[in-house]
């Protein structure tokens, strides 16, 4: 009997501890499936970041570093200036990369390390219960911003890719979603040519992917992705932001 | 014997990691180490290694984490307000297990202090700094021949034991210049990292995993009883100390880096006066060389602690005496030496007193 659908050979058996209806589970998988169809996952190295995944370690199959909380560009960085022939790649949340972390991103990304970063953006801090993010929209509702987000009192949301992709460093810089079938297979591709640039030796490549926190926006999962929909896609546009003609 | 050169201490540092076989080196300018980056972005790019400055002194220890992850012999260095900020990835170094050396030429503090040098680092290198129960090899040489010979070796005894380890000198050590002889060949402890290191699994194996993450009481605990025995194994056998003139010593002086230099000569001037005065010297400041103190504390009329700090060894010292014998205390900071005239002076009155 054929088979026709199996959990990539990237990912470990261990079950995800993922919240219902949370995305982590369906990025993981492509970031798996990326490795396996590119065939590198003996040869690439993994930071999990501080936040939700910080056990990512547990479920990707590859070697695995654990970071300080935003430091895993750094980390990265003294990974991949060690091994040459390998691959790199961070995964971290809006709070890890874009709060704490944010000279670490910039940084890494402007010197053009060739990494290649899975930037998880829910507009929220998940693990710790549901504060406020770098990413979380004006109006948002959080456990630190109670009357929702005021730029007055909070400022405003960051959007990372466009940030990025003015440093010249990055190479490849795309923002996608996982909120229906169609947004996934773009979220795939969009991570496979990210390490592809890698290995192309191009230079730093992030993928930024909008995703839900049902926990913590209090919300359904489909409610939540309604609510990405109608919210987060306004303030974070979809589509390539740097390297859109790269050949990889 | 190999070749001798006039050196700067900071540039022998650099010499000397490089020597050690280290080809990654993450760092951020700060007076008075710099010239250990100087030195290390030219070599590097000549031998085909790594040099990064990084953007912080958070991102460079950091990178040294990664590298270190990575399985290859890597360093950072730094000076106290830089150290500072190095504590949360050296607490993480620690937890992980990873092979590193840090070095801290240390200035006077709190807060930006000044360049000049000091001793005043000691609590945050040998008492931990970062949080978490853990301890690192503070290694502290007094001359730039020693400083050469112990960066070589906290690259072994880090390897050895997979944990940072650290070589502390004040400022003077890292600028002033003195010959070096250096070795034509180095002795290099070879550990094999490729049973935990993150390289690669090659699918040959199961994946690996570097991380200091615990989340269940009992599994953390085993986790850092595992580290204490192992810092107790490092106590064991790597404790280091120089005794000079301690048997029949009335007074014994301690001190450690630059002052121990200063003393030796206050020995010589007591002598001429009829006062027996000795010396132990720390090598090691973690682990502490607690037997020497535990030797004398009986024999000795007093112990003198002399430090470029307002006293921050002299808590170790009491330990180690543990209420067996008087320990005084003599220092002076801000960038300020004691002199020899001032430590012979409270040599001069400790005799008279007792």
């Amino acid at each position: 009997m054929a088979i026709v659908f199996q959990k990539p050979h990237a990912l470990t058996d261990k079950p995800f501890h993922y919240c219902p209806g949370c995305t982590h589970g369906i990025i993981h998988r492509l970031v798996a499936e990326v490795l396996d169809e590119l065939g590198i996952e003996g040869t690439t190295v993994g930071v999990a970041s501080v936040g939700c995944t910080y056990n990512s370690y547990d479920y990707f199959n590859c070697d695995m570093v654990q970071a300080a909380h935003g430091r895993a560009p750094a980390v990265a960085t003294g990974l991949r200036r060690s091994l040459p022939d390998r691959q790199v790649f961070t995964y971290q949340g809006d709070g890890d990369l874009a709060a704490i972390g944010t000279a670490e991103i910039v940084h890494a990304a402007t010197r053009g390390e060739k990494i290649t970063t899975i930037f998880v953006n829910n507009a929220i801090y998940g693990m710790t219960s549901g504060q406020m993010a770098p990413t979380t929209l004006i109006g948002q509702v959080t456990t630190t911003t109670p009357f929702g987000r005021k730029p007055e009192l909070h400022g405003y949301p960051i959007r990372v890719c466009e940030m990025l992709s003015t440093l010249e460093g990055a190479a490849y810089v795309e923002r996608v979603a996982v909120n229906n079938v169609v947004n996934v297979r773009k979220a795939k591709a969009a991570i496979k040519k990210a390490f592809k640039v890698q290995m192309a030796g191009l230079g730093f490549s992030i993928v930024e992917v909008l995703s839900i926190c049902p926990t913590n926006w209090g919300m359904s999962p489909q409610k939540s992705l309604e609510w990405l929909e109608q919210n987060m896609m306004e303030h974070y546009p979809l589509g390539n932001y740097k390297g859109k003609d790269l050949e990889v | 014997m190999g070749e001798r050169l006039l050196m700067k201490g900071n540039e022998v540092i650099a010499e000397a990691a490089l020597r050690a076989g280290c080809r990654h080196y993450f760092g951020y300018p700060i007076t008075p180490q710099t010239e250990v980056a100087h030195y290390m972005a030219k070599k590097m790019e000549q031998l085909g290694g790594t040099f990064v400055q990084a953007e912080s002194e958070v991102a460079a220890i950091n990178m040294v984490y990664g590298a270190a992850s990575a399985g290859v012999r890597a360093m950072t260095s730094s000076s106290s307000p830089g150290i500072s900020l190095k504590q949360e990835g050296i607490s993480y170094s620690a937890g992980s297990e990873l092979p590193m050396v840090i070095i801290d030429i240390v200035r006077c503090g709190p807060g930006l202090g000044g360049i000049l040098p000091a001793q005043c680092d000691y609590f945050q290198m040998v008492k931990g700094g970062g949080h978490g129960d853990y301890h690192l090899p503070v290694l502290a040489p007094c001359s730039v021949q020693e400083m050469y010979e112990l960066v070589v070796e906290a690259f072994n005894i880090a390897d050895k034991y997979r944990n940072p380890v650290v070589v502390m000198g004040d400022g003077y050590l890292g600028q002033m210049m003195e010959a070096v002889t250096f070795r034509d060949e180095e002795p290099i402890y070879k550990a094999d990292k490729s049973t935990w290191a993150a390289y690669g699994s090659e699918l040959k194996r199961p994946h690996h995993t570097i991380t200091s993450i615990y989340i269940e009481a009992d599994v953390l605990e085993a986790h850092v009883q595992k580290l204490q025995r192992k810092y107790a194994e490092i106590t064991a056998n790597e404790t280091r100390v120089e005794e000079f003139n301690c048997e029949g010593a009335d007074i014994i002086i301690t001190a450690y880096g630059t002052i121990s230099r200063i003393v030796k000569n206050v020995i010589k001037d007591a002598a001429k006066e009829g006062i027996k005065v000795g010396l132990i010297r720390p090598i090691t400041l973690w682990p502490f060389p607690s037997a020497s103190f535990a030797k004398y504390a009986d024999k000795c009329k007093r112990f003198l602690c002399v430090e470029m700090s307002t006293g921050q060894m002299l808590e170790d010292v009491k330990l180690a005496v543990n209420g067996r014998n008087e320990v005084e205390f003599y220092g002076r900071t801000g960038g300020n030496v004691p002199s020899q005239s001032e430590i012979l002076e409270q040599v001069r009155r400790i005799a008279a007193e007792n």
